[in-house]
């Protein structure tokens, strides 16, 4: 009963958003200048995507086996909140959630939009509706989440084990809240591209949705980044692997959109570069999205190949991109750029990070597809790793964290006051960084060299635009941007020095043997076995020391019994100057173990740079709101007796 | 500018065009290590089978080219390859085995049974350091210089047909 609910939840919200769109071509062609009912139609058809997937969870959460996609994708035996974090760990349910956030985000933007002129807002909701109709369409048709199984088996098929972890189960919603988020920003910039009605309120209107998509996705991405770290046990933070990529382009266009955005909700300017920013954002999360989706693309994140539902998702692709630049192209030209600026301006520096984060983007984009590419030209099968990456991408994404530090300083307009001047101290402390690294690490190689020097000198040179002012006085926005770019620092730091002082030891060891590894000496005590609710361990018992004291860390290889797998669960030790990562492997018949040991000084500063990122990107958006409720409040909205 | 407003439009014909014809050539995903040109990563294997000793990164940096040869007991193409292995090891090739996901005395079995051209052979239970050269599947080759820099793969197995190129890789790598 609880799946036809869903089901039928499912098909009337594909019926809304079709009258939704019928609504919107309707206001467009006449002069009518609103639609009263639009807001409703689109608030209900968020309210039907929510039951739909809230059946979604309760078949998953009662494991009710009679549903195909249960009994594929869970198991009994498995702990209740992995069994819930299965509704979405697979193709259908996944591709559910992402609809429910889409309609949702569409249901809070007729909720909220109080900025944008009444036939925009109509116009975008009527977009967010078209893109949701395709995403009804593919699921109803080419992966109907609940389908049945008759006769109904009597054990469910399990869950990868690599998914059950708190990181992974938590990690793929948080990365679909940041893709599907830059739908809104999308269809704002496709309706006011259809009314022309790009200024500088249609950006202050779209701009809390960029920067709340933003902060989901640099938390998502960030902890992908530490799951792959800790769970595949390859002591590898980010491995510029397809599906990683995938994540990393739309971030790196709403980050260049985020930076737009506020030029032309200042200034008015720049208005045909970010409506095309907001397209190419959400483009990205697509792109991304078939990407994964399809598994066209060779990638440790290995999802099945299914030709059709590709074929659909391309489809989808095509039409929704397609309208969307064809749109660019035809009404760009006709938009009339805002107030001019001079060479020496913030408006300038804002320029400069986007043609640069632009640039970062193109390698990446070139970089994912090129094996593709080559492939289908000369049939020459290759692969492009993180040598390139690293190699190209490294030293504009430098060059751009030295602007970074510069860029806050400068006035609107024009700059007349010498700037450089403010940036002394930073520079000497990144040179006194660069001659420590030299006299410590004579060897290290340029890259992490030059990461390090940076971090030091951003450190300093991201916190100046709190110089002199009033801590109390100063808006949120700013101590947001100042946060993250802060963290830009902290993370660019751990990067550094993570590539320059890993220390790696690869053994075959007894137990009672001692190896060391950087300032450690680690004795291997032995082996125990282990058991859990699904699996069964062998438990590797480490002794590492540096001088003074004992941590004893246990690593383990772990038998799943649904479906049969093993993995290596990484035992982790964190120190305030870095983590001890310890790998156990399979014994051999005379009593050996494979050990896998690592000292990485400074590694979660990764993380935590991340996590500042996004922590700075939440303080400006609540600024933001802020803001704009106390203006509201002012000028004697009816909500000012609610919220008083 | 005009026609600038057009390149987004010309960039996504682009990639509709690549992801459609993936789409409908969907080719073998074999990809070549991309160690090639790189020093082996470390590793150390023990022994596969207590006749001859394990092998660790080190072992192959010892001054002149070697072969490595990644087989398995249970992999039926590594039965035929070994007969062109053999042959390689008369022309004077030093050949060392990484057994994949093995039991000693199958290895052993294997090595009575067809023979045996290998110098050293280390047991990789768990594919980790097939996974760390790059390779994806068994029999697959490595040629490696005596600096221990991967020079050449070999992804299948060695046929007859091969012994030239193979010979004329391992003289290049000297």
């Amino acid at each position: 009963m609880i799946a036809e609910a869903g089901l039928a939840a499912l098909w009337l919200a594909t019926g809304l958003a079709a009258l939704q769109f019928v609504l919107m071509i309707g206001v467009l062609r006449s002069r009518v200048a609103a639609a009263p009912a639009m807001r409703p139609i689109a608030v209900v058809q968020g309210v039907l995507t929510l039951i739909a997937f809230a059946a979604l969870l309760l078949v998953f959460a009662t494991t009710d086996l009679s549903v195909a996609l249960v009994a594929e994708n869970s198991h009994s035996a498995k702990p209740f909140m992995y069994k819930v974090a299965g509704a979405w760990g697979n193709h259908e349910g996944s591709m559910l959630l992402w609809v429910t956030v889409l309609a949702v985000a569409g249901a809070f933007l007729a909720l909220l939009s109080r900025r944008t002129s009444e036939r925009t807002l109509v116009a975008a909701l009527g977009s967010q509706a078209a893109l949701a109709l395709g995403f009804y369409a593919f699921l109803l048709i080419a992966s109907n989440p609940f389908a049945r199984l008759n006769p109904a088996p009597l054990e469910g098929r399990g869950l990868n084990p690599l998914l059950q972890d708190p990181g992974l189960a938590f990690h793929p919603p948080t990365l679909y809240f940041g893709y599907v988020g830059l739908s809104i920003a999308f269809s704002l910039a496709f309706a006011a591209l259809l009314t022309n009605d790009v200024d500088a309120r249609l950006a202050r209107a779209m701009r809390p949705w960029v920067l709340g998509a933003w902060i989901f996705l640099t938390l998502g991405i960030t902890a992908g980044s530490y799951w792959a770290y800790y769970e595949l046990g390859w002591g590898g933070y980010w491995f510029w692997d397809p599906v990683e990529n995938a994540s990393l382009m739309p971030w790196l266009a709403a980050t260049a959109l985020l930076h737009s955005i506020n030029v032309l909700a200042a200034r008015g300017a720049l208005k045909a570069w970010t409506m095309m920013l907001a397209v190419v954002a959400f483009s990205m999360s697509m792109v991304g999205t078939f990407l994964v989706r399809s598994g066209v693309l060779t990638s440790v994140h290995a999802f099945s190949i299914d030709p059709e539902r590709g074929t659909f998702l391309l489809a989808l692709l095509a039409i929704y991109v397609g309208a969307a630049f064809i749109l660019f192209a035809l009404r760009g030209a006709t938009l009339k750029e805002g107030a001019p600026f001079e060479l020496v301006s913030r408006e300038t520096g804002l320029v400069v990070n986007n043609l640069l984060l632009s640039v970062i983007l193109g390698i990446v984009f070139l970089g994912t597809l090129y094996p593709l590419f080559v492939e289908a030209v000369s049939g020459e099968k290759l692969s492009v790793g993180a040598p390139y990456f690293n190699a190209v991408a490294g030293p504009l994404a430098l060059i751009l964290a030295v602007l970074v530090g510069l860029g806050p300083l400068l006035a609107w307009r024009r700059e007349r006051r010498p700037v450089l001047k403010r940036l002394t101290v930073p520079a000497l402390i990144g040179v006194t960084a660069l001659v420590m690294t030299v006299i410590v690490a004579p060897q290290m190689t340029i890259l992490p060299r030059l990461g390090l020097t940076v971090a030091a000198y951003l450190a300093a040179a991201s916190v100046l635009p709190l110089v002199g002012r009033n801590p109390l006085r100063t808006p949120l926005a700013t101590w947001g941007m100042v946060v993250a770019h802060l963290g830009i620092a902290v993370a660019l730091a751990g990067m550094g020095a993570n590539a320059a002082f890993t220390q790696e030891r690869l053994a075959v060891a007894r137990p009672g043997e001692r190896l060391s590894v950087g300032p450690w000496t680690v004795l291997f005590a032995g082996v125990s076995p282990a058991a859990g609710k699904n699996w069964t361990a062998i438990q590797g018992e480490l002794q590492a020391t540096r001088g003074e004291g004992v941590v004893t860390l246990k690593p383990e290889t772990r038998y799943f019994t649904d479906p049969p797998t093993d993995t290596n669960e990484a035992a982790i030790e964190t120190f305030w100057n870095g983590q001890l990562y310890t790998v156990i492997g399979k014994g051999d018949d005379s009593g050996a173990w494979q050990l896998r040991l690592w000292w990485k000084p400074f590694v979660t500063l990764i993380w935590l740079g991340g996590a500042l990122i996004g922590f700075g990107g939440a303080l400006a958006l609540l600024g933001r709101l802020w803001v704009r409720r106390r203006r509201r409040g002012a000028a004697g909205d009816w909500r000012k007796a609610r919220y008083a | 500018m005009r026609a600038a407003r057009f390149i987004p439009l010309a960039v996504l014909a682009l990639l509709l065009a690549g992801l459609v014809w993936r789409l409908a050539t969907p080719g073998d995903t074999t990809v070549g290590s991309k160690l090639q040109g790189q020093p082996v990563p470390a590793f150390a294997l023990a022994a596969a089978v207590s006749a001859k000793p394990g092998l660790s990164a080190s072992d192959l940096a010892s001054g002149k080219p070697r072969l490595v040869n990644i087989f398995a007991s249970w992999c039926v193409p590594c039965i035929g390859e070994v007969k062109v292995l053999q042959e390689l090891k008369a022309r004077g090739v030093t050949i060392d085995g990484i057994a994949v996901r093995d039991r000693a005395e199958d290895v052993a079995g294997f090595l009575a049974r067809y023979g045996d051209p290998y110098q050293r052979i280390g047991s990789d239970p768990q594919s980790g350091v097939q996974i760390s050269l790059g390779s994806s599947g068994v029999p697959e080759s490595f040629i490696v210089d005596g600096r221990g820099v991967i020079r050449y793969q070999h992804i299948g197995a060695i046929e007859q047909g091969d012994v030239p190129l193979i010979l004329a890789k391992l003289e290049q790598a000297k």
